[in-house]
């Protein structure tokens, strides 16, 4: 079992490598505005921040539906830490240049933008984390909705520009930025998962009330993922609002939290790599693969499809989504993990069965 | 008299709007009730039955054209239930939930694609979209008629719900799923009554509501579901009484909060509303003391 | 049987992908020239209605005048046309897919917001844009790609606070935005910096995405004894403002910016008694030829054609953005012209000397890549027949 474990995880190291090359040698040989590398960069910030909410739905068994607002926290404060001083006269044009009058560095902004998410997720678990299932869900759906309003109010528009954009902040130009700041947050994840905090967290899962009397400090425990779900969400929304290159609290409504939760319900609740996959079948799906559908040019040999047209696209993917949450409610993974040992013994049976 | 004058108009848009979530927030409630489900396709429910009003009225007299609606919407509750909810009985809450917000992703998505996209304007209904005057406000008739008609379906609902036998088998399967079950009431005509009755409600709350605001998007129905299961929660889930004086309390302060110019709020007032009673008193005004079933 | 349908999944999804890479395949196989012109507009959300107009004005252009000479060769123009949904976060996938397209240059959008949203994603990708009717100055500022043939929000701000000035006598006024709209936010901040320069006082206020509830706004603009009504919003919620002033006899003239200047605005407001002017490029009274003949000759093609009918929103009055769209097609023509080249960077360095006089007047462009132009068109609703009345034409003093 043990070198099992270790050949896994080399195997994952490995294909975390080829894949690193295969995006470096995609941009060399495909012009940089390919609609795959729009899909790699958002798919990859999707999937951190679906593996975020997995951490809390999926392994903690926390219900919560306030991933948009954090997301929003991230998003806002990398933006106003990092816009050029010189640029801000232009972007805070009617709160005369705001009153942040300096810049970070990107990766100081990032991790700051994690932090403020998870500062704001501790003091808002601090009343709702008690909450029962769909009464948390709502709590925090409502908290998201109330930190947007904040965020829109023009009466502290000097800090957050009101509800105008926010822009000219340093962007990223390569896909693999997105893939490596994703990576090393979800090798994050899973190395927390792994740990006795993982197993308490799953034991609250399964039952609190069991867990509560092995001992497992519930409020604490819940707090902590709760907190650490959000850091996430937050480094999230700082590379959602460098992928974009702007940024306004009006986006982030409680439809991006669905989209999300779809991701994590389509990849399997409680698997990490289901989230991963899901993500990038998401967005390339919504945003690449089944735009023709949108397009009332399509024929199909001489025949003129007259039900295509802009918005079929997602009628299609509605009922996509509806046939798999009805029909494969485990989702692409279950609660399993891709490992390259499973599929190695399952081969082995299969040659077994088949001898 | 001068203050009175003022705030008027905001407490009539208010109450108008209070009756309207009032009717939209008994179905989140009942279905709540019943089968511990937040029906997140019910504010979509809404938002479909103005659309059939206005695609119907286009070749159909009102008389016609309404009531059809109404019944048709009616059926979609019937349908949702038995397509995306009743597949999901014995699995986890999230699932069922899961399925509820998948369903409203995909009736807007229909809306989005059977309007295009822009803004519909709903028919204007005479008679209650008139103009008329009151204490010197000018507002709708709709304005006046929401909460009479409101508070006529209520007692109408409550009555269905003391003495048929339908009722009966509501109040049972809310109080113990199981047990119910065991009693022999059949489960699933009650639940598929649950739903036609809730989306018939929704279905006049929406022509009232449009009659008043006629602009219809995709989204609209949302922001309005969303107040009206705010409105179910404050006033304890489960709870018809409940959950229409929750649904007049948060219109009127809704409005009260616009008139006094803190309109960037107006919305987020009502979860702050919502945390606060969840934070003092989970069951809100009138919910039972919840048994926590294990 | 979950297996069968898993497998029917995929098929599906497989036949997708070959649709894909087949209507790709038929766009490559024809054997004239080409080059793609991107159509960024809304054609569903807030902005849905107005953004099918401009697009109609762009594809009635591109029907008149299907081809251009660059550098002797002819080439066809193909519009490629992709739905910004009105939406910021929308817009910058919507640009992108633009650019994956390979457009030469980019026409649009409706609405400042998604513009300024798109902005950057184009320059990055070196294709120039040209904005249509996206008025906000941060649409330009600091972008080298973006140019545009409209007027600015300042000068339209400005313009509106003198007009209500002057023409109502008005001392105070109310503002009405909707809330993460760069469009209306900056032109009421334009205006009430205007208008309070004269000595007028502002009420200003915003409501959130997703609003249809208008009457507390309406109540306020009476109860604070406003004396003009002004909210530059778009116009899917200006026909629910028309519908609860009208509920509310609100006596005050509404005044609005170029979006208004629509025949949803026109429709809202027939029969009813509110009193609305707006600001806008281009008026259909006028008697020169060229724009006689481009106000004829779009009549009788919306006649021809069932589709742009309804987009136009089912009748024949003509739209100011829809002008202006097919000026900015022209202009577009004229650019790859002076370019004698499909080559966005190409494009770009010519595009400051390009001129064009369209139907919307003279186009040329400043040192920003914004229009010269100092003067709109103000024009009134005839509530009694439901179209629209030339009142004057403004400039800022």
């Amino acid at each position: 079992m043990d070198s099992n474990k270790k050949r896994d995880l080399a195997a994952s190291v490995i294909l975390i490598a080829l894949l690193f090359l295969i995006i470096t040698v995609l941009e060399q040989l495909l012009p940089k505005t390919s609609m795959i590398f729009t899909v790699l960069k958002k798919g990859s910030i999707y999937a951190l921040v679906a593996v975020s909410m997995n951490l809390l739905n999926g392994f903690t068994g926390l219900f919560s539906l306030g991933q948009a607002g954090f997301m929003l926290l991230g998003a806002y404060t990398y933006g106003i830490l990092t816009i050029p001083v010189s640029a801000r006269a232009a972007v805070y044009q009617y709160y005369n240049g705001g009153i942040v009058q300096f810049a970070l560095p990107v990766f100081a902004a990032i991790l700051l933008a994690g932090v403020v998410a998870a500062f704001f997720a501790y003091l808002i678990g601090l009343p709702v984390l008690h909450l029962k299932s769909d009464y948390l869900a709502i709590a925090t759906l409502g908290f998201a909705e109330i930190i947007r309003a904040i965020f829109q109010w023009d009466k502290i528009g000097a800090l957050t520009n009101g509800s105008n954009l926010l822009r000219k902040f340093p962007i990223f130009h390569s896909t693999l930025f997105p893939f490596a700041v994703s990576a090393v947050c979800i090798g994050i994840i899973v190395l927390l998962i792994n740990s006795t905090y993982g197993r308490a967290f799953k034991a609250i899962r399964d039952d609190e009330v069991a867990a509560e009397a092995m001992g497992i400090n519930l409020a604490h425990h819940k707090r902590l993922a709760f907190t650490i779900s959000s850091f996430f969400a937050g480094i999230s929304g700082a590379l959602l609002a460098m992928f974009q290159t702007t940024v306004q609290a009006s986006q982030f409504k409680s439809a991006m939290t669905y989209e999300i939760l779809l991701i994590v319900v389509i990849g399997g609740v409680g698997s990490i790599t289901g989230s991963c996959i899901s993500s990038f079948l998401f967005v390339a799906c919504s945003e690449w693969w089944l735009r023709f559908l949108d397009n009332s040019d399509t024929f199909i040999g001489s025949i003129h499809l007259s039900m295509l047209r802009p918005g079929f696209r997602k009628v299609v993917f509605s009922v996509v989504i509806m046939a798999i949450v009805l029909l494969y409610q485990k989702g692409i993974m279950g609660d399993k993990e891709f490992s390259i040992s499973k599929i190695r013994e399952k081969l082995k049976k299969k040659k077994a069965e088949d001898e | 008299m001068g203050f009175f004058q003022t705030n008027l108009p905001y407490l009539l848009a208010g109450i108008s709007t209070g009756g309207q979530y009032a009717l939209i927030a008994i179905g989140y409630t009942m279905v709540y009730g019943i089968l511990r489900l937040i029906n997140f396709a019910h504010g979509d429910v809404f938002m479909c039955a103005a659309l059939m009003v206005i695609y119907s009225a286009s070749f159909l007299p009102l008389y016609i054209s309404v009531p059809l609606a109404i019944i048709a919407t009616a059926l979609l509750g019937f349908a949702i239930e038995r397509v995306a909810y009743k597949p999901l009985r014995t699995a986890p809450r999230m699932s069922a939930m899961i399925s509820a917000i998948g369903m409203s992703y995909l009736l807007q998505n229909l809306a989005l694609y059977v309007t295009g996209g822009l803004t519909k304007y709903y028919p204007p209904i005479p008679y209650i979209s008139d103009s008329i005057e009151i204490f010197g406000a000018m507002t709708k008739r709709v304005t006046v008629i929401t909460p009479i008609v409101t508070v006529v379906l209520i007692f109408a609902l409550v009555s269905i719900i003391k003495y048929t036998k339908i009722g009966i088998a509501m109040r049972a399967v809310s109080r113990d799923f199981e047990t119910a079950q065991l009693m022999g009431v059949r489960i699933n005509s009650v639940i598929s009554a649950t739903f036609v009755i809730g989306s018939l409600l929704a279905a006049v709350g929406s022509t009232l509501f449009f009659s008043n605001y006629t602009g219809v998007t995709p989204t609209v129905g949302g922001m309005p579901g969303l107040k009206a299961f705010v409105a179910a929660v404050f006033g304890g889930i489960g709870s018809i009484p409940g959950a229409v004086i929750g649904a007049f309390i948060i219109g009127i302060c809704e409005n009260l909060i616009k008139g006094l110019g803190w309109t960037t709020f107006s919305d987020a007032f009502t979860f702050v509303l919502l945390i606060i009673v969840l934070m003092f008193m989970p069951t809100g005004l009138f919910g039972e003391k919840t048994i926590d079933r294990v | 049987m979950k297996k069968n349908l898993f497998v029917m999944l995929v098929l599906f999804l497989a036949t997708a992908l070959i649709f894909v890479s087949c209507s790709k395949s038929s766009e490559s196989s024809s054997d004239a020239k080409v080059v793609k012109i991107g159509v960024y507009e809304p054609a569903s959300g807030d902005n849905g209605a107005g953004g099918k107009q401009e697009t109609l004005g762009v594809q009635y252009a591109n029907y008149l005048t299907p081809t251009v000479t660059i550098n002797g060769e002819e080439y066809k123009v193909e519009l490629v046309i992709v739905d910004n949904e009105s939406s910021n976060d929308k817009a910058v996938t919507a640009a992108s897919e633009l650019v994956s397209k390979g457009v030469s240059l980019v026409l649009g959008s409706y609405g400042s917001g998604v513009s300024i949203a798109g902005g950057d994603t184009f320059a990055n990708a070196e294709v120039p844009a040209i904005g249509i009717t996206c008025t906000n100055p941060q649409v330009t500022l600091g972008n080298d790609w973006y140019y545009r043939i409209c007027f600015l929000d300042p000068f339209q701000g400005t313009v509106l606070a003198n007009y209500a000035k002057d023409t109502f006598g008005a001392k105070k006024a109310y503002a009405l935005a909707k809330l993460g709209d760069d469009y209306s936010v900056g032109l009421c901040n334009y205006f009430k910096k205007a208008f309070e320069g004269l000595g007028g006082e502002v009420i200003y206020e915003t409501f959130p995405e997703g609003t249809s509830d208008f009457a507390a706004y309406v109540a306020n603009a009476k109860n604070n004894g406003c004396d003009v009504f002004y909210s530059p919003v778009s116009i899917e919620a200006a026909a629910l403002i028309i519908e609860q002033a009208n509920t509310q006899g609100l006596k005050m003239p509404i005044l609005a910016g170029d979006t208004w200047d629509s025949n949803v605005v026109l429709g809202a407001a027939k029969g009813t008694n509110v009193q609305i002017s707006v600001t806008t490029f281009f008026v259909e009274g006028s008697t020169d030829s060229q724009v006689t003949e481009f106000v004829d000759g779009f009549k009788s093609y919306l006649a021809s054609n069932s589709t742009a009918l309804t987009n136009n929103g089912g009748n024949d009055e003509i739209a100011a953005v829809t002008a202006m769209g097919f000026d900015a097609y022209y202009v577009a023509l004229e650019a790859l012209k002076a370019a004698g080249s499909t080559k966005g960077s190409d494009i770009q360095k010519i595009l400051p000397n390009v001129t064009y006089k369209g139907v919307s007047g003279d186009i040329a462009f400043d040192e920003n890549g914004d229009a010269i132009r100092d003067v709109a068109y103000v024009k009134k609703v005839d509530n009694a027949t439901g179209k629209w009345q030339f009142v004057s034409v403004q400039s800022v003093k």
